[in-house]
């Protein structure tokens, strides 16, 4: 089951520049919450604060607080304990290029010491089923490397990857951004069914999209959240006239 | 600016459904002459416009299509192309009951002139004054004149109710000018319905303009205090 | 405009021509000299081809016949020895300059030593192992060419184990890093796991390089006439042997060195194909 993100105060900076400026948002558990804006006004940083991604940079600092369910992630635990909490699936899909399709999805846990033969079988079918990619990759799970399926297939072997991990949120930094509109549309009816089982975030640079699978939305600009609302308002009846400049198109 | 085309694209549907807008008023007008002088050159006049009307309202509901389509509107854009395509069945509407009005003028020609109780220029007048600002409120986008639209129709559903006892007491104690008083009865209520149209212009603008949907709102409390009452 | 036109058109295609003439004439510049080369060995080496090579010990001065065989023994001794210190120091720098010190003054500095030892003559390599572990023993030792040979892999070896992890898609590595797997164990199973083909062709480079190095042995190992693998006494080298035999006034030892060179070179091959092949139908089973 999923929980919900509670985010207070929360600043970034990477160096000297202040990447995302007091952000404050409920994130409801079981939903999908989807997160728009222009390229760099910092929805993507803010994805990363959540799982503390963004740590893999040197110079990234952050201040302000994230709880996910009852957890401060910052003050109480380590980035790696969170990662397994709040899986990540990236803008181009990155499947381990010399791991087989079963050790691809496998390799959260193998990697974290896990190694009953049996159990992680299951663990990889039940993830495989749950990305919609089992029915296309069963006969060669061990035959045919991750690198070997189409752009559209391998996103999904890597939704599969992250949630064989079991995790509570799954945050998804534009999926369907480099796949052609049938695998979109295959991802989207898999964010649909996962929503019941996880809390999804998803950045997206296509408000269609956001409209059609998230049930909230934040509008960012220039590191601020100006509006975070119901999608169905964002989009028919938005407060902000900022909000309703980017996504009318008239920027500028 | 970005997205220009679209810009004008929405410019050049709201132009030409003014021009649509235009020749309903037209109609109306010239129906309300043709009643006063029983002039039935005028009434061909009528029957034109409303051909025209016609015409246009294919036209403006396959522009506003095209734009749904290929444009992907948001927010007010959105609401922007809903309304239109309302008010478009609307002025189309109010075409047809001025050509309603014009039809009743030419059988009332065949019968002689009576006297009826019905003050039928000052009920048309009224409709004409509503149709004319639901549309000044739909060029400007002001929603405050078009909620002014919405307060006068009580008064046409009051002249209409009064004009309906009035000339079913004529049809009933003055037979012989049951035809007349039917004729009249029924251009009041072509009148009635030109005034509603109007109502709904000014709600589509309301909607446009601020993002409510202030439609049936008499009759919607109603049955919730009816519901809540039992 | 139209004439102009076709007469650059007519220029490119010229140039593109000469170009490609360039190439191809490089190309075969540089693989002549290798190909002659081989084929004199084989001419000048293949009649002193025996079973005796490869089992006798060289014979005393004047006796003919004798082979090379502890020398093929010794330096197979002394690679062994200088891949298990070269190696694992070499891939362990490539990955602390690669994953961990990136950017720090220690890496660079590091690599800057490794660069220098890098351009390091082989001789003064080794005169630094005689000062190092010949000297303090009191004698010479095969101990002593292998630290020596070692030594001399760790650069090649750091650095190209350096590029080749820097060449994995920082994508790759951020997956494992969203997986919650430790920064250590992403490295090790994923990002040296995806480099290691480009890590053992640089461990294969460095291999064959010293496999044939003749000047570092001359004040460790020595050289040895006898069988011998004791670590702690001098011992016989392939590229030793053949200098040796080379500057001799014999006409036998001059035979026996053309063989031994010829010999040198086609175990040198046959290691590197060796490893080739174990290594594709291991770890790179799937890929690409």
């Amino acid at each position: 089951m999923g929980v919900g993100i509670e985010v207070s105060n929360l600043n970034a900076w990477y160096g000297t520049n202040h990447t995302l400026q007091d952000i404050n948002l409920n994130i409801p558990a079981n939903h999908a919450t989807a997160l728009i804006g222009p390229s760099g006004c910092g929805k993507s940083t803010f994805v990363r604060c959540l799982n503390r991604m963004h740590e893999t940079n040197p110079i990234a600092r952050v201040t302000g607080s994230v709880r996910i369910g009852d957890l401060d992630i910052y003050a109480d635990a380590k980035p790696v304990e969170i990662r397994r909490r709040v899986g990540m699936v990236f803008q181009r899909p990155n499947p381990f290029p010399t791991m087989s399709i079963y050790d691809n999805v496998a390799a959260g846990l193998k990697l974290n010491g896990f190694s009953n033969r049996r159990e992680l079988d299951e663990i990889v079918e039940k993830s495989l089923k749950n990305s919609a990619l089992w029915d296309e990759v069963k006969d060669d799970l061990k035959k045919k490397s991750g690198a070997s399926l189409s752009g559209g297939q391998q996103q999904r072997l890597c939704i599969a990857r992250a949630l064989a991990v079991d995790p509570e949120v799954l945050l998804m930094d534009e999926p369907a951004s480099a796949l052609d509109p049938v695998s979109t549309s295959k991802i989207e009816d898999l964010i649909f069914q996962l929503k019941s089982q996880y809390t999804i975030v998803i950045v997206t640079h296509n408000m269609q999209q956001a409209a059609r699978v998230a049930e909230k939305t934040g509008f960012f600009l220039n590191g601020r959240m100006v509006e975070f609302d119901s999608t169905h308002k964002i989009f028919t009846n938005p407060s902000d006239k900022r909000t309703e400049d980017y996504i009318t198109g008239r920027f500028g | 600016m970005t997205r220009i085309r679209f810009q004008q694209s929405l410019e050049d549907l709201k132009e030409n459904l003014l021009v649509m807008a235009g020749l309903a008023e037209q109609a109306i007008q010239r129906a309300i002459e043709a009643y006063r002088v029983r002039d039935l050159s005028i009434c061909d006049l009528v029957n034109r416009s409303e051909i025209a009307i016609n015409r246009m309202e294919r036209d403006i509901d396959q522009a506003a299509l095209d734009l749904l389509a290929m444009e992907q509107p948001m927010a007010i854009d959105l609401r922007f192309i809903l309304s239109v395509i309302k008010i478009n069945a609307d002025l189309e509407r109010v075409g047809d009951s001025a050509k309603s009005i014009s039809d009743r003028v030419r059988s009332m020609e065949l019968l002689a002139v009576a006297d009826l109780p019905v003050d039928i220029p000052r009920m048309a007048n009224l409709a004409a004054d509503m149709v004319r600002k639901s549309l000044q409120s739909f060029i400007e986008g002001d929603a405050e004149l078009a909620r002014g639209v919405l307060t006068m129709d009580d008064a046409v559903d009051a002249m209409n109710r009064a004009a309906y006892k009035s000339l079913t007491k004529v049809m009933e104690e003055q037979s012989h000018l049951a035809a007349q008083a039917l004729n009249a009865l029924m251009i009041c209520r072509s009148l009635e319905r030109v005034a509603d149209h109007a109502t709904n212009i000014a709600e589509d603008v309301i909607f446009w303009v601020q993002g409510t949907d202030v439609r049936h709102h008499k009759s919607i409390a109603k049955a919730e205090a009816k519901s809540q009452v039992v | 405009m139209g004439t102009e036109f076709k007469m650059r058109a007519s220029i490119r295609a010229l140039t593109d021509y000469l170009a490609t003439g360039a190439a191809v004439l490089s190309t075969i510049l540089v693989v002549t000299p290798l190909i002659a080369i081989f084929v004199y060995l084989l001419i000048r080496g293949i009649g002193s081809l025996n079973l005796d090579f490869f089992t006798k010990v060289p014979a005393p001065v004047g006796e003919t016949g004798g082979g090379m065989a502890n020398a093929i023994v010794g330096s197979a001794v002394l690679l062994g020895m200088s891949s298990i210190i070269g190696i694992p120091i070499g891939i362990g720098a490539g990955i602390y300059l690669a994953e961990f010190g990136r950017g720090t003054r220690i890496a660079n500095a590091i690599r800057f030593t490794a660069d220098v030892l890098n351009g390091v003559p082989s001789i003064v390599m080794g005169l630094a192992a005689f000062s190092l572990v010949v000297v303090p023993q009191g004698h010479f030792s095969a101990l002593a060419g292998g630290i020596a040979l070692g030594i001399m892999m760790v650069p090649t070896v750091c650095r190209s184990s350096e590029e080749m992890l820097l060449m994995v898609p920082h994508a790759v590595r951020e997956a494992a890093l969203g997986l919650g797997v430790p920064n250590w164990r992403s490295v090790l199973s994923i990002t040296v796991r995806t480099a290691s083909p480009g890590i053992i062709t640089g461990c294969m480079l460095a291999f064959a390089r010293v496999a044939g190095e003749t000047a570092p042995l001359l004040f460790t190992a020595l050289g040895n006439q006898f069988w011998s693998t004791n670590l702690n006494q001098p011992i016989a080298a392939l590229p030793l042997q053949i200098y040796v035999y080379a500057l001799s006034p014999y006409d036998d030892w001059h035979r026996l060195a053309w063989a031994g060179a010829l010999v040198l070179i086609v175990l040198i091959v046959l290691a590197v194909s060796l490893v080739r092949y174990v290594t594709s139908r291991g770890v790179l089973k799937g890929a690409s």
